[in-house]
């Protein structure tokens, strides 16, 4: 592929009208070889993500650790408090009174796997990001409304501007789009 | 519609009104941020709102001058009012987690045009409560004393008292309601940026936004956190209620003292906040012409739940009371015979009318079904719901083991004008919500409606 239309060709972008043209689209650009593949919908469409190759996110776990961290971190805390550096006799009860600790300890465990969940998510997906070669097609918007777009990257090995343009057009999409950097 | 459409529409209502697409449906919800004309009715609203949230402000000012002394607190009911708006508030706010968390695990599709803004209404009502014990304290610029940090007093926490549990556990609630709603709204973000003709809005959507671009492998992370999220925010809600209860229960009060109090606090939440969610939806939806998403579906199905969690609570009651007979404990029955027949009475009698009596209107499905007697009934709730507080509080502390030191509580202009200031505060946070963000979640109406057009019908999992 040419240099100086791979420096300024982000990717080749198709419209489609339904999730289930995408999703046959994907499995067309998956069986013919593209691996630098992505796909936008206005709302969670399955299968899609399995279609693009996309099977573990690593959520659960982050997620799992999160709680771990909480868990352990605030026993232990409560535990240092009360044994170690504020010790305080209520009616000879033990200083180390498990039981009292547990409503804490859940509520450490909740927050932390909460915040790595939420984070995590982000963290993974990459945002915040301002900005984005396909922002720079004006009918993306409706990416985020009622369109579906199918977009195969230029740093893909098999991409090719003229024959991907081609192999796109021939998935019947409403228009196709050449996305600059 | 033809007549067997209505035949079968009076069986089950739709989850969805008819002839609705994807452009529509989000054309609808976000023009009422973006386009449409702010109706009359929330300009009134909201200057009524905000005009009693200058209540609350004059009111935490006066307090802070003059102390805690203001308020119609005495020695032996050393909770009064602070601590009934507190439990009321934080009730109210366990429906939006209950509605957003627990029935996205059961799968209950009915939930996706009300959980945003009862989602929104926990946030608004944790922030109410949370005012309550930080005014209480008397001292409120400590409030971090509450938190362990190392302090060079070398002072902690207790952690084997509730009330450091009641820290953590409303803390967390407050702070994992936010993170759920806020997740919930990025992909709305990017709809109204992207939708948006201002540039100003433009902006600010596009900031909250994050860039979001509905990639499929964005929304593969995005819905497992967010059923992630869901499965922690489950239990959370079930122990906020049970700690707010353990801050009674652990106490050695008679009235206070007793194992019934964590279930029947979680199950009087739920009703308080079902019938708060009744409250806000019944006027929204006919002010904005929200019925095709609000459908008599939704209204029946929260009454369900209601008429549900009121009958715990009738349990609730009755085992209060037949705990303290059954017990044979001279000062639990006589706590007992204080709330039925002392110098509260009317107020344990208005309780029992508002969630034992009037509960028992939900039976009927003319009453479900019939929104102005609905909107009543939860409003009767409310006030229900407050009395049960102020009883629990009151009663079982005015009159204590010592008869030397029995006293009369009466809640002063500035008990009341906190309470009715943070009701302002309430609705002036839900108008703003209204105007600014999509009160509902569009994202997932355009996959509901996705999902009711391959099914063919919405009642897959009714």
């Amino acid at each position: 592929m040419p240099m100086t239309e791979a420096a300024r060709i982000h990717g080749v972008l198709a419209e489609f009208d339904s999730p289930e043209a995408l999703l046959q689209a994907t499995r067309k650009a998956a069986s013919a070889g593209f691996t630098e593949v992505e796909a936008y919908t206005p709302y969670p469409v399955h299968g899609l993500a399995d279609s693009l190759g996309f099977t573990r996110t690593g959520i659960p776990a982050l997620v799992f650790t999160g709680g771990l961290i909480g868990c352990i971190s605030g026993y232990l805390l409560q535990y240092w408090v009360s044994v170690h550096a504020y010790p305080i006799n209520v009616g000879g009860r033990p200083l180390h009174s498990w039981p009292s600790f547990i409503p804490v300890t859940f509520e450490t465990t909740v927050l932390c796997a909460a915040l790595f969940a939420v984070l995590g998510m982000l963290g993974l997906n990459g945002l915040p990001m301002p900005y984005h070669p396909v922002f720079n097609i004006p009918q993306f918007e409706r990416a985020s409304q009622d369109r579906f777009f199918l977009y195969i990257l230029s740093r893909d090995e098999k991409f090719d501007l003229r024959e991907t343009r081609r192999f796109l057009e021939n998935l019947k999409p409403r228009e196709v789009f050449d996305v600059p950097e | 519609m033809s007549p067997a459409e209505t035949s079968r529409a009076t069986e089950t209502v739709p989850v969805i009104g008819p002839g609705h697409s994807m452009s529509s449906v989000t054309n609808k919800i976000s023009s009422i941020v973006l386009t449409q004309k702010t109706p009359l009715s929330w300009y009134i609203g909201f200057a009524i709102a905000f005009g009693l949230m200058q209540l609350l402000l004059v009111s935490i000012v006066y307090l802070l001058v003059a102390g805690v002394g203001v308020w119609g607190l005495n020695v032996p009911v050393a909770w009064g009012l602070a601590i009934v708006n507190f439990v009321w508030w934080v009730g109210i706010g366990h429906a939006g987690t209950l509605i957003s968390a627990i029935l996205l695990l059961l799968r209950q599709q009915w939930r996706t045009s009300i959980n945003r803004f009862a989602e929104a209404m926990t946030l608004f009502a944790v922030a109410c409560a949370g005012l309550f014990p930080l005014l209480h304290l008397g001292r409120p610029q400590y409030f971090y004393w509450l938190m362990p940090y190392p302090s060079t007093m070398g002072v902690w926490p207790q952690f084997r008292s509730p009330l450091v549990w009641d820290v953590f556990a409303v803390s967390t609630y407050a702070t994992v309601s936010l993170l759920f709603w806020y997740v919930g709204l990025i992909p709305d973000m990017a709809t109204l940026r992207d939708r948006s003709r201002n540039r100003f809005a433009r902006a600010i959507y596009g900031i909250l936004a994050m860039g979001w671009r509905g990639s499929a492998r964005h929304w593969r992370r995005y819905e497992q956190a967010y059923l992630l999220l869901a499965g922690l925010a489950t239990p959370l809600v079930i122990s906020v209620h049970s700690v707010v209860s353990f801050d009674f229960a652990v106490s050695l009060l008679p009235g206070w003292h007793a194992t019934i109090f964590p279930p029947y606090f979680v199950a009087g939440a739920i009703f308080s906040g079902f019938a708060m969610v009744l409250t806000l939806a019944i006027p929204l939806r006919a002010v904005y012409g929200l019925q095709d998403f609000v459908t008599m579906r939704h209204i029946e199905n929260m009454a369900k739940i209601m008429l549900v969690s009121g009958l715990i609570v009738c349990y609730g009651y009755g085992m209060e009371a037949f705990t303290g007979w059954y017990g044979g404990h001279d000062l639990e029955m006589f706590v007992m015979s204080n709330r039925a027949f002392g110098p509260y009475a009317p107020y344990y009698w208005a309780l029992i009318f508002c969630n034992v009596g009037v509960t028992q209107l939900l039976w009927f499905k003319k009453i479900r079904t019939s929104v102005p007697i609905l909107f009543v009934v939860a409003l009767v709730a409310n006030v229900g719901m407050w009395l049960e507080r102020f009883i629990i509080v009151v009663t079982s502390l005015h009159r204590d083991f010592l008869p030397s030191s029995w006293d009369m509580y009466t809640p002063t202009f500035w008990d009341w004008s906190l309470y009715f200031g943070t009701i302002g505060l309430f609705f002036s946070l839900l108008f703003l919500f209204i105007r600014f963000l999509p009160m509902i979640s569009i994202f997932e109406m355009r996959e509901l409606l996705h999902d009711v057009e391959s099914e063919g019908t919405a009642d897959a999992h009714d």
